[in-house]
């Protein structure tokens, strides 16, 4: 069989991981990378337990079969998609219903089976054609390659679900690769299959199959529902979907903490999602009537131009252009902006341009195409005012583990660097009670304050809050007295409350939109008070500032307070509980039982006699086993998300790190093998690989942030490659544990080699999750600290013997 | 959406239904009890929250007419066990019926009697209208959704709430023909308070404003018109929660 069959399989397996990420982003979850890399591996696992009990008769047919496992793969992965978007899962839904958490499961189940089935090509054809090993994995590995960043090249063409055709389509390739080998009448044979089968998804429309149907809880299926609703534009591509809707019957107005003393209405506005999500929108003004904009200074975002008298401003973040349009009210001397996704920019020059009177033209509004802070880390610009406008949260906080580099320390620390001397940051939220997002944003920017040439935090911090949003502003420099009337006039002519400012009385904190406590005030004040740890320590939320190795500004989440929350759920206490982290949980649980029933019990079920016999060995090779599987998953979650500011978005990250880890891996598995061919009984190799592991994943790390730094503003010319020479020694000798001590196990007690097996899939599926929830809880430091010792175990529970 | 339990239930109770034919009120009884439970678990989480910054007790009026009033009538049938559960419920269109507490919270908030004019935006499955009836209150419910409108208008009719008044339209603009009103209850996503209702809004009345994602209620707000024409707004969190441990 011409092995290209392999790299067909693997491209399309790899390809499919990142086509579900970006399915899944549309039409529920926010961030499921790690979910879609465990459903990948539990694919993957469970074809290892299946192989171990039908490999023989499978191999005794071996090219049916294996063309049979090729087809289904590419017809599972058009239809497993669709499939899994009936199943009547709803995240919003499990705290109420905790049975929604079998639907979750159902959908692992789903999703896993084109994984399932590519693994039966990879795994059979490892098992048939032994003598060919080497070339095997070089070919599933470039496959695996060109997948990964194919997965990505496509979607700057294609929507995800036209992109899936192309799975399909490698699946079928495979399929007549491999029968072509097989003469003439076989590779007819084979052609004749995949014609019918083509016609058959022809006539089925696996692009309908694979559409993503938005959650009708997200805001793009609420505006949608409009009477008179059309969406006006739309462009797809790796960053996410982009749509523009307009009403023609109802409009938007959308103006969240308009101020009720807003002297005129709104004008007409388009909606934008990102996703489905994300709301922002586009006003149509054409420069004619002033009075049109005037609600966007009757909005607490309009706090800083109330300080500053014709800034330059940064927008962070372009959206549809309210800040934008909001810094052209003020009059500002010169406004620029940010945008990652090169499709909103190309809406708003595009079709939108009669709508907009042309204000986003290339001659009037300069747009940075890069992630924001990759742009402030390449530019001597200084601005007088940055503002990132209210994006990042999600409602319901299920977005808690999606990392953000924009709201962590270290951004507050280059955005006051990017600053002239009395500048501002702003940053709008949407307000919650009680605070948590807005006072763990305070607690990072009074952490950056603090490294800022010695500065007092509470004398350059003010908030101003609106019953929906609340605006905090940073200042470079001292707030004057002059300042601060200005912000008290602003927020008093809209009936705004002031939460802070330096100097402030607790009495002036409660006037107009009345809480029962002046929370924000205290938390502020608390949070600038020599008291400040032990408030964050008693605080039910967490308000510990995000850093880029623990980068989730929206995850306050706290065990010690969880109980008390769900408790109160019923009570109307439902708003408490940020749903991320426990949605994380349950994943972890799902995948754990999931990886144990179908790749270990199988195992143990029948085949635990000869694993029994093996005594104390057995538990050392669980130990091994299971340890270097969590190891792997844990460095290698850990650096997606680590390299995901460096890269710019986490889906350019999962390609590029899951590329190298894969190329790379299995090199270090190839030379693993001919040690093995050398020496098979061998534990120095394995305990050298395993060491090297620990060192080398302790030392890249430290390395890391120097490195990225230096190179922040490069291009992805030069940051890829980088990214992947980073990374290729490690994953190298990543590799070479797995073979060398499957090959300790074959000659000391062949009959533990599916218990082996079973246990690493198992780990892997359980770790893809794990590392998510230990970033969250510790930082990527200690999850790498974690995987090196788990290395370390690993190399005693073999070497103490 | 199928709800399992739903579909589960529904092919049990086929079993006695084959058995014995019996006439629709003849379930009544038995609705009858499982609501005298809702108010009674009502009643409960409002004593668990009597230190929440909320009028306490909830009004007996209001807990009264949640008694009478057959919540299962404005669910959809496939959610009909679910009807007096303690939880929200899909009505389809990506909106809720709310939890029978929250309901209850919402109507004693906007502090009315017999014969107040209450105008609703945002009618759902019309079981808030249909409270707000049960207080003897004349209501306005103005919903966007055609549907969801048309939907609620017809149960409405059906459970006996006729002198409910009902319209399909931009509820934004509230409703001027009938203003001014004593109480507004906005259940519509609002990004901000409409100003044409408070202009509707009588002295001394106010707007009640739930503010959340589906199935969650963050915190509710409430917009009070002054004498003057001006207005004061309070955010209430609708639980007993202190945010800091050592201080309840």
């Amino acid at each position: 069989m011409p092995l290209a069959a392999i790299s067909a399989v693997s491209a399309g397996a790899l390809a499919y991981e990142l086509l579900l990420m970006r399915l899944y982003a549309v039409s529920q979850w926010h961030h499921v990378a790690f979910m879609i890399i465990s459903v990948a591996l539990l694919g993957y696992g469970a074809s290892g337990t299946f192989l171990s009990f039908t490999g023989p008769w499978l191999r005794a047919r071996f090219r049916l079969t294996w063309s049979a496992n090729a087809v289904l793969f590419g017809v599972t992965a058009v239809f497993a998609f669709g499939l899994a978007q009936r199943i009547p899962f709803n995240p919003l839904e499990v705290l109420w219903a905790p049975s929604e958490f079998l639907w979750l499961g159902a959908i692992y189940l789903v999703l896993m089976t084109p994984f399932f089935f590519a693994a039966n090509c990879i795994g059979l054809a490892f098992t048939h054609l032994s003598s060919r090993i080497g070339h095997i994995y070089g070919y599933d590995l470039v496959g695996a390659g060109v997948g990964a960043a194919g997965g990505i090249v496509v979607l700057f063409t294609f929507r995800p679900e036209q992109a899936i055709l192309a799975v399909l389509g490698l699946g079928l390739t495979a399929a007549a690769i491999a029968n072509f080998a097989d003469g003439r009448r076989a590779g007819l044979r084979g052609l004749g299959l995949i014609a019918v089968i083509s016609v058959m998804l022809a006539v089925a429309g696996p692009e309908r199959c694979s559409t993503p149907k938005i959650s009708e809880y997200k805001p793009l299926s609420a505006a949608l529902r409009l009477p008179a609703a059309a969406i006006v534009a739309e462009r797809s591509g790796p960053l996410g979907l982009v749509t523009v809707v307009q009403s023609l019957k109802i409009p938007f107005r959308h103006a969240p903490g308009l101020s009720l003393n807003a002297p005129h209405g709104l004008p007409e506005q388009r909606a934008m999602f990102v996703d489905g999500a994300g709301m922002s929108t586009i006003a149509r003004w054409r420069g004619d009537d002033p009075d049109a904009l005037t609600y966007l200074d009757f909005m607490p975002e309009a706090a800083p131009y109330h300080l500053l008298h014709r800034p330059r401003v940064l927008v962070l973040g372009l959206g549809g252009g309210e800040e934008v349009l909001r810094a052209h009210y003020h009059n500002a001397h010169t406004i620029e902006a940010v945008e990652a996704d090169e499709n909103v920019l190309r809406i708003l020059r595009g079709s939108l341009t009669d709508f907009t009177g042309g204000r986003f033209a290339a001659d009037k509004l300069r747009v940075h195409i890069a992630g924001g802070r990759s742009f402030l880390a390449g530019t001597d610009a200084r601005y007088d005012l940055i503002q990132l406008p209210p994006t990042g949260v999600s409602p319901s906080g299920a977005g808690g583990f999606a990392e953000n580099y924009l709201y962590t320390v270290e951004a507050f620390e280059r955005y006051l660097g990017r600053l002239a001397p009395g500048g501002l940051i702003a940053v709008t939220l949407p307000l919650k009670l009680p605070p948590r997002y807005s006072l763990k944003l305070f607690a990072a920017a009074v952490r950056a304050l603090e490294g800022f040439g010695g500065a007092d935090p509470s004398k350059h911090l003010a908030m101003v809050r609106s019953w929906q949003t609340i605006t905090l502003l940073v200042a470079t420099q001292p707030l004057t007295v002059a300042h601060i009337a200005a912000l008290k006039d602003f927020a008093r002519a809209r009936s705004f409350d002031l939460a802070y400012y330096p100097g402030m009385p607790r009495a002036e904190a409660n006037r107009y939109n009345r809480l029962e406590e002046p929370h924000f005030y205290d938390g502020a004040v608390a949070l600038l008070g020599p008291d400040r740890q032990r408030f964050m320590t008693r605080y039910k939320f967490d308000l510990h500032p995000a850093n880029d190795d623990r980068p989730y500004p929206f995850d306050v989440f706290r065990w010690r307070s969880f109980h008390e929350k769900l408790a109160l759920r019923a009570q109307g206490g439902m708003g408490l509980i940020d749903l991320g982290y426990p949605i994380l949980v349950a994943t972890l649980i799902q995948a754990a039982t999931l990886s144990s029933l179908l790749i270990l019990a199988p195992l143990i079920v029948l085949r635990g006699g000869g694993a029994v016999a093996q005594g104390r060995f057995r538990w050392r090779v669980g130990g091994y086993f299971l340890a270097i599987g969590l190891g792997f998953l844990l460095i290698e979650i850990t650096f997606i998300q680590r390299l995901t500011l460096f890269l710019g978005h986490p889906l350019y990250a999962v390609s590029v790190v899951l590329a190298t880890f894969l190329v790379f891996a299995g090199l270090g598995a190839a030379v693993a093998s001919k040690l093995i061919a050398r020496a098979p009984d061998s534990r120095t190799a394995e305990r050298q690989a395993v060491l090297a592991v620990a060192v080398l994943a302790l030392v890249g790390l430290g390395f890391w942030p120097p490195l990225q730094d230096a190179l922040m503003a490069s291009p992805a010319a030069i940051k890829v490659p980088v990214a992947l020479a980073f990374i290729a020694p490690l994953a190298f000798v990543m590799g070479m544990p797995f073979p060398l001590g499957l090959a300790v196990v074959a000659a000391r007690a062949p009959a533990l080699i599916p218990w082996a097996w079973g246990i690493n899939g198992c780990a892997s599926v359980i770790g893809a999750v794990l590392a998510v929830l230990l970033a969250m809880e510790l930082g990527f430091t200690a999850v790498v600290a974690i995987a090196a010792v788990l290395y370390l175990l690993a190399a005693w529970s073999f070497g103490h013997d | 959406m199928i709800s399992r339990r739903a579909w589960l239930t529904g092919a049990l109770a086929t079993v006695p239904a084959a058995l014995a034919a019996r006439p629709p009120w003849a379930a009544e009884p038995n609705h009858a009890r499982q609501r005298q439970r809702m108010v009674a678990v009502i009643e409960a989480h409002a004593r668990a929250n009597s230190s929440a910054p909320l009028p306490y007790p909830i009004a007996w009026i209001v807990l009264d007419a949640m008694t009478r009033v057959p919540r299962h009538e404005f669910v959809e049938p496939r959610y009909r066990d679910l009807a007096y559960a303690d939880r929200p419920i899909p009505i389809g269109y990506g909106q809720t019926i709310s939890q029978p507490y929250i309901v209850a919270l919402m109507t004693n908030l906007l502090n009315i009697g017999s014969g107040a004019k209450v105008l609703e935006v945002g009618t759902g499955s019309g079981y808030q209208a249909a409270v707000l009836a049960a207080l003897d209150a004349t209501t306005y419910t103005v919903e966007i959704i055609a549907e969801l409108g048309e939907k609620a208008a017809d149960r409405l009719q059906r459970t006996g709430y006729t002198s409910v008044e009902t319209r399909v339209g931009d509820g934004y603009y509230g409703w001027p023909e009938a203003a001014p009103f004593d109480a507004i209850i906005v259940t519509a996503a609002a990004s901000h308070v409409p100003p044409p209702l408070v202009a509707q809004l009588k002295i001394g009345g106010r707007v009640v404003i739930p503010v959340g994602p589906p199935f969650t209620i963050q915190q509710l707000v409430m917009v009070t018109k002054n004498p003057d024409g001006t207005t004061e707004t309070r955010q209430l969190l609708p639980v007993a929660f202190v945010p800091l441990t050592g201080d309840h």
